[in-house]
């Protein structure tokens, strides 16, 4: 027998949140089998990364990403899970919790770990619809629910839950007008200099941050309409997003008789005044001292579960915590006593051109705060020093310019010499021990394994580099990292890695790629450079500045390149409909620059072969002046979308197909993708449109629209695979767009979307695509996110640019 | 052989600035068209825009190192030596640059000839 007719003491848990989870995590991995536990969760769904909720809202990630703990999870560790019950009584005589809904769950210890609750200015009209807080998975949806191109929405409140909200909105095309009621942003977290920095990159992104001001009043009857400030003017907003504070969760432990303040009280073992309810995470008071980031939280679920299975534990001492925005787009990182005072000094570096700004505080040769916007690579190290405390003088002339400047330029070493309770990765909150100890203990010896069992470098990858130094000092020669084909000799990384780090290093240059990434050759080569311009711009629009020297000659000249040397020129033609105007400016163009050749091409338009290069701007000013623009025939970008007659006029047409490619065409004009991009719309199954071999194909059916995705008519023929069916316009739209962001965030560089969907499966896509509805409306949102930086046409550009250099010789000397 | 020229003629073309980093222009003379390189390093080269394979103009090729790739079918060539890298074909013919200041100038008596 293994014991289990002896009754095991019963943990009741109330709260399934970040601090109570990581509690009974710690708790089965000291003990498993230990108690019999129930969790009370007033949340319905499992527990996940509260953290997240900034990306989920941006629609970097989807709910999916970030559960921490699914049904499998409790299940598998016999937890029984009461979701959606909010404790409101706890009978401490009886040791009786009491749900809402009547559960009743008897105790022998409790753990209170309720949390924090929003903080809501008390105003007029704060109880309005539209007016919404942000701190639950429930409150994205409500923001989701409501936000949409243009929305006009207010968010109270500049510190860095405001801003994250702002800018998850703002990436969801929202109108955003961010209230502070502080001189500056981050108050808590930023001196002036960097704040100012902050502010200036923000407005950068379209949001309009007005500080030092005060709100007054939300109107409007049911629903807000606007914010009245103090000053009485009206900002009209649809929608208000209140982030100005969180106050401890306590109301059911003081009702219950506990000792608090703001918070509950604890002693250094999370033991409330109670002996039998321990209480943790951002709901209890210790020493004097609220929490509100995760790093403190963890230490306290270390030891409270030693306590609670009767270990001895040393007692919780609050260490300092770093704070860093995560979504802005805007590299910042504080910690510690950051605006220092009489008894500190202070090491500056500031690049305003570049937005950089970094100030070390110092007291005696130690670090005691930091603070840098901007550029936080060498933030960890930084914080490393500050919390050993080292003695920094040997190296005070360069500790700002961050390790590189120290002899150990070796960066494994680096990570070899950390000590075990040096946070690798971030996101997680995993350090260096937990990840060496799962390597030996669970025998892993591949990064998937340890980002399976450790999280570590599973959320942006940054630390990847990290994690693969523990490994390989691990193994040694056994560490065989994957055979991964490289993307080019430059490199020994792959497409997806180096990807991978653009976004979770925030890398914005090519060079800043290079140097993070240790190229081999000083500037790349034909085939990467290519490639890491349009991986660049795919992650980061509006803000990375293209690099003409590194595109193929057609991208860079807008123009086709002949064998002879001279260009082909091919005006769009929206869903290949075309007028009198714009034939005879084309007919005029041709007669001006005595065009050789005049061609109808297979893609339903119309291409003049043979200009010469000096005539290219000339030519585009010409066609710029009859309403034509650029065709893209030249780009790994949306190239047509050949249409049928449809309904309009042929006898078996069931829909407007001809004005479904317009529109299609219109929505998807000047999107880079990672190879071209090709669709079309046939009014019914005879597909004269050849819908069924294009990247994304449309077809016409008695109840709506087909969907068909993977087409191509190229080298290697290949019929698309069926995505779904849907019923209304705004859907096909809908579902294209996703689908040309799904296309454009996962496939490498010169992958047709037939051999990436032979690679990841139709499946994979569908799961995407159709299943994730979430998912798909954050792939729509990143999509038109990047075309408000994306529909330009280059011609108009091209030919109204004061001196357009390529175009002509240096100098002529014959 | 190199350095039996008769007469240099140096000419100024232009600015280095008047050169994208990492690209190049061209210069219309008696010898024909010759792209003129800047590369990462701020060095400048001159070799005739054409490429030996099928003509192609090798100033619109994607600059990289001391080294260009022609944007027609994708050979890569040296710009220190013509050569054609992995290729069995003639070296494109090379001009002197000289740069002084921040000005260009190219010899335009005639290519370098061959050692
Ligand atoms: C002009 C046009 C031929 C014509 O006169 O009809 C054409 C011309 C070229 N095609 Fe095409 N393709 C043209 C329609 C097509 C089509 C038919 C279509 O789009 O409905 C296909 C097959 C459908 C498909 O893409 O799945 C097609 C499959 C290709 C391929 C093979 C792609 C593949 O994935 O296998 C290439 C090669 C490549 O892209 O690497 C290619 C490459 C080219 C290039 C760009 C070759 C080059 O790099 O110089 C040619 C440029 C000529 C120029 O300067 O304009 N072209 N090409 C057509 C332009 C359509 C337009 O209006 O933009
Ligand atoms: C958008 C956002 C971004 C953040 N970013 C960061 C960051 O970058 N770094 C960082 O360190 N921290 C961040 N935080 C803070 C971090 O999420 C919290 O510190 C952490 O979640 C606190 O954990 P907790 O368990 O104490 O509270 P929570 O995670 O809030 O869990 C409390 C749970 O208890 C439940 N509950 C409350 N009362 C009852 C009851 N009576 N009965 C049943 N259930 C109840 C609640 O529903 C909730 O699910 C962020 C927070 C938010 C909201
Ligand atoms: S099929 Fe396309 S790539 Fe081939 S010759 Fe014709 S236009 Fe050129
Ligand atoms: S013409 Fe240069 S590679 Fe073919």
């Amino acid at each position: 027998m293994d014991g289990s007719n002896l009754p095991r003491p019963r943990l009741v848990v109330i709260g399934n949140g970040m601090a109570g989870m990581r509690t009974v995590e710690e708790i089965l991995a000291l003990a498993p089998g230990y108690f019999d536990i129930t969790v009370f969760g007033g949340e319905a769904q499992p527990n996940y990364d509260r953290i997240m909720l900034s990306p989920l809202l941006a629609g970097g990630k989807r709910f999916a990403d970030i559960v921490l703990n699914d049904y499998d999870w409790y299940e598998a560790n016999n937890i029984r899970l009461i979701a959606g019950e909010h404790v409101d009584w706890v009978d401490r005589k009886n040791r009786l919790v009491r749900g809402a809904k009547g559960s009743e769950v008897p105790y022998d210890m409790l753990l209170l770990a309720t949390g924090s609750n929003p903080f809501v200015l008390p105003v007029p009209g704060a109880d309005k619809a539209g007016v919404l807080t942000f701190r639950t998975v429930a409150d994205v949806e409500d923001m989701l629910a409501v936000v949409k191109q243009g929305t006009r929405t207010v968010v109270i409140g500049g510190g860095l839950l405001g801003l994250e909200a702002a800018h998850g909105l703002n990436l969801r095309g929202a109108d955003v007008t961010v209230i502070h009621l502080m001189p500056t942003l981050m108050e808590r977290q930023l001196d002036a200099s960097a704040a100012h920095l902050l502010e200036r990159a923000l407005t950068r992104r379209g949001m309009t941050i007005l500080t030092a001001t005060e709100t007054a009043a939300f109107e409007g009857d049911q629903a807000v309409t606007a914010v009245r400030l103090k000053d009485g003017t009206q900002i009209p907003a649809e929608l208000v997003v209140m982030a100005v504070g969180i106050r401890p969760n306590a109301g059911l432990a003081r009702a219950i008789g506990l000792a608090c303040n703001r918070g509950v009280l604890v002693d250094d073992w999370m033991r409330t005044s109670d002996p039998a309810i321990f209480a943790i995470g951002e709901c209890v008071e210790h020493n004097g001292q609220v929490f509100g980031l995760v790093a403190p939280i963890w230490d306290m679920a270390k030891i409270a579960a030693k306590t609670m299975v009767g270990a001895p534990a040393p007692g919780f001492t609050p260490v300092a915590s770093v704070t860093r925005l995560k979504v802005s787009g805007v590299d910042m990182v504080s910690a510690g006593a950051f605006m220092g005072d009489a008894t500190t000094d202070d090491i500056v570096l500031r690049d305003a051109a570049r937005g950089i700004y970094k100030r070390l505080v110092l007291r005696e040769n130690r670090i005691v705060g930091m603070v840098c916007i901007g550029d936080a690579s060498d933030a960890a190290w930084h914080f490393q020093l500050m919390k050993d405390e080292t003695d920094i003088e040997a190296f005070r002339d360069t500790v700002i310019f961050g390790p590189v400047s120290d002899d150990a330029a070796d960066p494994d070493a680096a990570v070899l010499a950390l000590p075990d309770s040096a946070e690798i990765c971030g996101c997680n909150g995993v350090c260096k021990g937990t990840i060496t100890a799962s390597i030996t203990a669970m025998g892993l010896t591949t990064l998937d394994a340890v980002r399976a069992r450790t999280k570590a470098s599973s959320s942006c990858g940054s630390c990847t580099g990290l994690v693969e130094a523990l490994l390989k000092s691990a193994l040694g020669a056994a560490y065989a990292p994957v055979a991964v084909k490289p993307m080019c000799k430059c490199t020994t990384l792959p497409h997806d890695e180096v990807r991978r780090r653009i976004t979770g290093g925030a890398l914005k240059t090519i060079p800043a790629v290079m140097q993070a990434l240790e190229w081999q050759t000083p500037d790349g080569c034909a085939a990467c450079r290519p490639a890491l311009n349009y991986y660049l711009i795919c992650a980061w629009p509006g803000e990375y500045v293209d690099d003409a020297q590194s595109r193929f000659v057609n991208e860079r000249m807008h123009a086709n390149i002949q064998k002879d040397g001279t260009f082909s020129v091919v005006p769009r033609m929206w869903g290949g409909l075309t007028n009198s105007r714009e034939l005879r400016a084309i007919a005029d163009v041709v007669d001006k620059y005595s065009i050789p050749e005049v061609k109808i091409t297979g893609g339903q338009r119309i291409d003049m072969l043979g200009v010469k290069r000096e005539d290219l701007t000339a030519v585009w000013r010409d066609l710029n002046a009859a309403g034509l623009v650029s065709g893209h025939a030249y780009g790994k970008a949306l190239r047509t979308v050949k249409t049928c007659v449809g309904s309009e006029w042929c006898r078996f047409g069931t829909q407007n197909s001809t004005a479904m490619g317009v529109a299609l065409e219109r929505m998807s004009w000047g999107s880079w993708t990672p190879h071209k991009f090709k669709m079309a719309v046939s009014g019914c199954p005879r597909n004269c449109a050849e819908s069924s071999i294009k990247d994304f194909g449309v077809i016409a059916t008695d109840a709506g629209w087909d969907l068909m995705v993977g087409g191509n008519g190229g080298i290697k023929l290949r019929g698309t695979d069926m995505l779904c069916k849907v019923t209304t316009d705004a859907e096909v739209m809908e579902y294209c767009a996703a689908f040309m962001q799904l296309y454009r965030e996962e496939a490498r560089y010169l992958e047709r979307t037939a051999p990436w969907i032979e690679r990841v499966g139709i499946e994979y896509v569908r799961q995407r695509i159709v299943e994730d509805h979430a998912g798909r409306g954050a792939l729509w949102a990143r999509f038109h996110h990047a075309q408000r930086f994306a529909q330009i046409d280059p011609w108009a550009e091209q030919s109204t640019a004061p001196e357009p250099a390529q175009y002509s010789h240096v100098a002529e000397l014959v | 052989m190199d350095g039996m020229m008769a007469e240099a003629a140096f000419i100024d073309i232009g600015g280095l600035d008047d050169i994208p980093l990492r690209g190049a222009r061209t210069v219309a003379t008696a010898h024909g068209t010759i792209a003129v390189f800047r590369t990462g390093d701020d060095a400048v080269f001159a070799l005739r825009d054409s490429c030996p394979h099928r003509g192609g103009p090798i100033s619109h090729g994607i600059v990289h190192g001391h080294g260009v790739t022609c944007p027609l079918h994708g050979w890569v060539f040296s710009l220190e030596s013509g050569a054609a890298l992995g290729e069995d074909a003639p070296c494109i013919a090379r001009f002197r640059t000289r740069i002084e200041g921040r000005r260009i100038l190219l010899d335009i008596a005639g290519p370098i000839l061959a050692a």
